[in-house]
């Protein structure tokens, strides 16, 4: 295992911010730490950067402790939510700074800072001022930075939750890539779970402090540990697993769980129809209680068959 | 158990080592201005007679004057200073430099300058110049600390109170007054400090009939030789500084936390309808700033008999029946010199001092506060007492320091140290702690991060008050008149000197000397000007 955390417990004062967190990233392994805000994550990121000290636990790389290794020494590369870029550096100087802090000659330098920017498409911006970038332009520049130095382990602090959705689904899909490309090992922080899922390989939960639960976005999505995490991951009915055919004891319901169909098992009456962009969603009464549905056209009063789709139902536990 | 209690401890290292290194400007201060003040202080207690000074009612006459003064002199330069920042932060007009550099100006021009300045329109002086001279220097204090505020405040809350149904005035009274408070508050702070402490003003306009505690200590130490009067008005003077510099810390802390700042630009606008009065009102204040400059130019060129440039041409000499031992030149150069040599060490402590105090905010040190008041002590104290107690402690250091080159410099370093941490402190509290961060994670030591990342950000400001307490050291006077050996004086000094002997030389010598020194002045003002530092930086 590349990155080991061992039960590290962060306190500041009264208040644990982490508590008795253990995880492992292997080497070229993508880990997403998924939470709601206040969940302790980034204090998690920012422990493992060296830029803060764990009460107690340790955090181990290749088996070695880092806790007397300084930030600077660690060779960790950090991407924040913001860029962060050096306002008084242009793009290239932006990219090149690592480069120069390990004394990589000038030719070497300049011809990894310009691949680098081609990696993140941004060919020909190596004299612009950062501060004429655009937010999505910034990031690019922000991850080019980090990645320029080669660094064992790339951390990544919400790296695309200030740029607007159209903006951040695509960075997100240009993210994965270039993190697989490059063979990276990474720790990201994000508390939105599409793009945990889109990036990737493990996703690790994080509730009050806690990981409660690590593994495949797929393992997780399907089947959430409980009913918080199973809201977070965006269910908002839980119904006995017999409800849809299921031998567990309970199930959470998304959005999508259910489908207008004519050959559908359940019946119920349309009490409320919602137009979104590429669907109609509705509220269904079955037997007093009103669930969720995606549908064609439908009227409300009007009595609906529906099918369930077992990709949009999670199993709890 | 024994591995967390060592990570509970490195978890506090970082607090340490900023403490440790907040030892070394303490320790500057401690040496160069704790000792010296407080081996007067003492000299003056164990002489007794402290007591019967404080139950002197002449005493209490001298503080109640000392503080009347000053009060007055606050209340002129608030009043006058307001337009000026309301110009200065939101208005879009020509001549807008000019206004900047005409506040400026008065700020660092010397003070027996100033006082001579305004001798040229109040042959004896009296109670009214003394006010306006104060103020007159400290108009540029409301000016830049309000106006700075002023220009990041956002507008849309005085728009809401307009749409509310507020008149302008009402507005600006429920609204804006409220928000610009605590920097106003601040200013006045500082401004009563300065106005408390003035010293070459007031012996050149007061005379022996208008005293302040200031001028009474100089004249108790050096006429007089009465320590224990001079250690107990000291001790006097001591007390009310530290009082309103607490006040100024707390108004401080407030105006740090409380608002949503904008930029400028987005604020600046051509005045509109009532707002003209009030830029008229500003360019009266502009006028009055620059009148006892024309004034001091003026009699500088004539003489009873006519325009002359005799007083420039004998700044070659030694004076009326050789007044100096030097040449006003050979003071000129000693002043450059020594003002340099100051400037250095200010800055290396100043600069030292504010990273230490980002440091200590930062890792949630308590201590910060302490060095932060510490370190603005030195303003407030008489620099005569400072000035004095360097002669009787100096001589204890190696190599008897009394007589080294490095006295008179080093006594100046403590008067601009403070305006270069007031500088270079909002500046570095301004950089981001992130963009430290990353430069670290991309292999950044803390030195390196410093020389990559805080340097080229405080830069400008770095210059400006390089340039800002150079200005400040060529025209210290009260420990300066103390410490300059009688064959190495500054230029004020000089002037000091000169106009203490009769003959129309020496006074016109005098004048010359100060439209010298203002030149050079007023040449610095306009490079920092240049530079266009953000206004922002607190006094």
């Amino acid at each position: 295992m590349a990155l080991e955390l061992d039960s590290i417990t962060v306190r500041y004062g009264r208040t644990t911010a982490v508590s008795d967190v253990s995880l492992s990233v292997a080497d070229g392994e993508v880990v997403a730490l998924l939470g709601p805000s206040g969940c302790g994550k980034s204090t998690l990121l920012r422990t493992v950067a060296g830029l803060e000290k764990p009460t107690s636990g340790s955090v181990r790389w290749d088996a070695t402790d880092l806790a007397g290794v300084p930030v600077h020494r660690r060779e960790f590369g950090l991407v924040f939510q913001d860029g962060q870029l050096f306002p008084h550096r242009t793009v290239a100087g932006n990219v090149a700074f690592g480069l120069r802090m390990k004394k990589v000659e000038r030719e070497t330098r300049d011809k990894r800072v310009l691949s680098l920017l081609e990696l993140v498409g941004l060919e020909g911006y190596a004299d612009r001022r950062v501060t004429q970038l655009s937010g999505g332009e910034q990031q690019r520049v922000a991850l080019a930075r980090a990645l320029a130095p080669s660094p064992r382990l790339v951390l990544l602090d919400e790296p695309l939750s200030a740029l607007d959705r159209a903006l951040r689904e695509q960075l997100a899909v240009d993210l994965a890539r270039l993190l697989r490309e490059a063979a990276t090992t990474a720790l990201v922080v994000t508390h939105d779970h599409d793009e945990a899922f889109t990036l990737a390989d493990r996703v690790a939960i994080m509730s009050r402090g806690r990981i409660v639960q690590v593994g495949p976005p797929a393992e997780v999505w399907s089947s959430p540990v409980d009913v918080e995490t199973a809201k977070f991951l965006g269910c908002n009915k839980f119904v006995p697993g017999s409800f849809v055919g299921l031998d567990v004891e309970r199930v959470g319901l998304r959005a999508t769980a259910l489908r207008v169909d004519s050959d559908g098992l359940i019946e119920g009456t349309v009490v409320e129809r919602v137009h979104r962009r590429d669907h109609v969603r509705l509220l269904v009464a079955i037997d007093g209680e009103e669930y969720e549905a995606v549908g064609p056209m439908a009227e409300v009063g009007d009595r609906v068959r529906l099918e369930i789709d077992l990709d949009g139902v999670a199993r709890i536990g | 158990m024994g591995r967390a209690v060592a990570q509970a401890r490195a978890g506090l290292s970082s607090r340490t080592g900023w403490s440790a290194a907040a030892l070394l400007p303490l320790a500057f201060l401690a040496l160069f201005f704790a000792w010296p003040v407080l081996a007067i202080v003492s000299l003056g207690l164990r002489e007794g007679g402290v007591l019967s000074a404080l139950a002197d009612s002449d005493t209490w006459e001298l503080v109640c004057f000392t503080l009347g003064q000053a009060l007055a002199s606050t209340v002129v330069a608030v009043l006058a200073g307001m337009p000026l920042a309301f110009v200065l932060a939101r208005c879009r007009i020509r001549g807008l430099g000019l206004v900047r550099a005409a506040v400026m100006v008065p700020f660092v021009l010397p003070t027996v300058v100033v006082g001579l300045a305004f001798r040229t329109f109040w042959p004896d002086g009296g109670v009214l110049p003394i006010v306006l001279a104060n103020a007159f220097f400290n108009v540029a204090v409301v000016a830049r600390t309000v106006g700075g505020l002023w220009a990041h405040t956002d507008r849309r809350a005085e728009d809401a109170a307009r749409a509310l149904g507020a008149s302008r005035p009402r507005a600006f009274l429920s609204v804006v007054l409220p928000a610009l408070a605590p920097a106003i508050g601040s200013a006045a702070a500082v401004v009563f400090l300065f106005c408390a402490t003035s010293f070459g003003v007031v012996l050149v306009l007061g005379g022996s009939r208008y005293r302040t505690l200031e001028t009474e200590i100089y004249l108790r130490t050096v006429e007089l030789f009465d320590l224990s009067g001079a250690a107990a008005l000291s001790l006097l003077q001591f007390a009310a500084v530290l009082a309103v510099l607490v006040l100024g810390a707390l108004a401080r802390r407030r105006r740090e936390t409380a608002l949503a700042l904008r930029d400028r630009e987005e604020l600046a606008r051509r005045p509109t309808g009532g707002e003209w009065y009030v830029v008229l009102a500003a360019f009266a204040v502009v006028v009055a700033l620059l009148t006892p400059v024309v004034g001091l130019v003026t009699r500088s060129l004539s003489t009873r008999d006519g325009w002359s440039l005799a007083g420039y041409v004998a700044l070659n000499t030694r004076g009326d029946r050789g007044t100096l031992a030097v040449t006003g030149v050979d003071a000129a150069v000693n002043s450059l010199r020594t003002a340099f040599d100051a400037t250095l060490v200010a800055l290396v402590v100043g600069v030292f001092s504010a990273v230490v105090l980002v440091g200590l905010r930062r890792s949630g040190a308590r201590f910060a506060e302490v060095l932060d008041t510490a370190l603005m002590l030195p303003l407030g104290v008489s620099a005569v007492t400072v000035g004095f107690g360097y002669l009787i402690t100096m001589d204890a250091l190696p190599g008897d320091f009394r007589t080294s080159p490095m006295l008179v410099p080093l006594a100046q370093a403590l008067v601009v140290t403070p305006l270069i941490v007031r500088m270079v402190l909002p500046v570095l509290r301004a950089v981001d702690e992130r963009l430290r961060q990353a430069a670290a994670t991309l292999g950044a030591s803390p030195a390196r991060v410093w020389r990559e990342v805080d340097l080229p950000l405080v830069g400008r400001s770095l210059v400006a008050a390089a340039g800002f307490g150079y200005v400040v050291a060529l025209g210290e006077f009260g420990a300066t008149s103390f410490l300059a050996r009688p064959d190495a004086p500054t230029l004020p000094v000089v002037i000091a000197r000169l106009m203490s002997r009769p003959g129309e030389l020496n006074s016109q010598m005098a004048y010359a000397a100060c439209v010298l020194l203002m030149v050079v002045t007023v040449g610095c003002v306009l490079l920092i000007e240049r530079l266009r530092v953000p206004s922002s930086g607190e006094f």
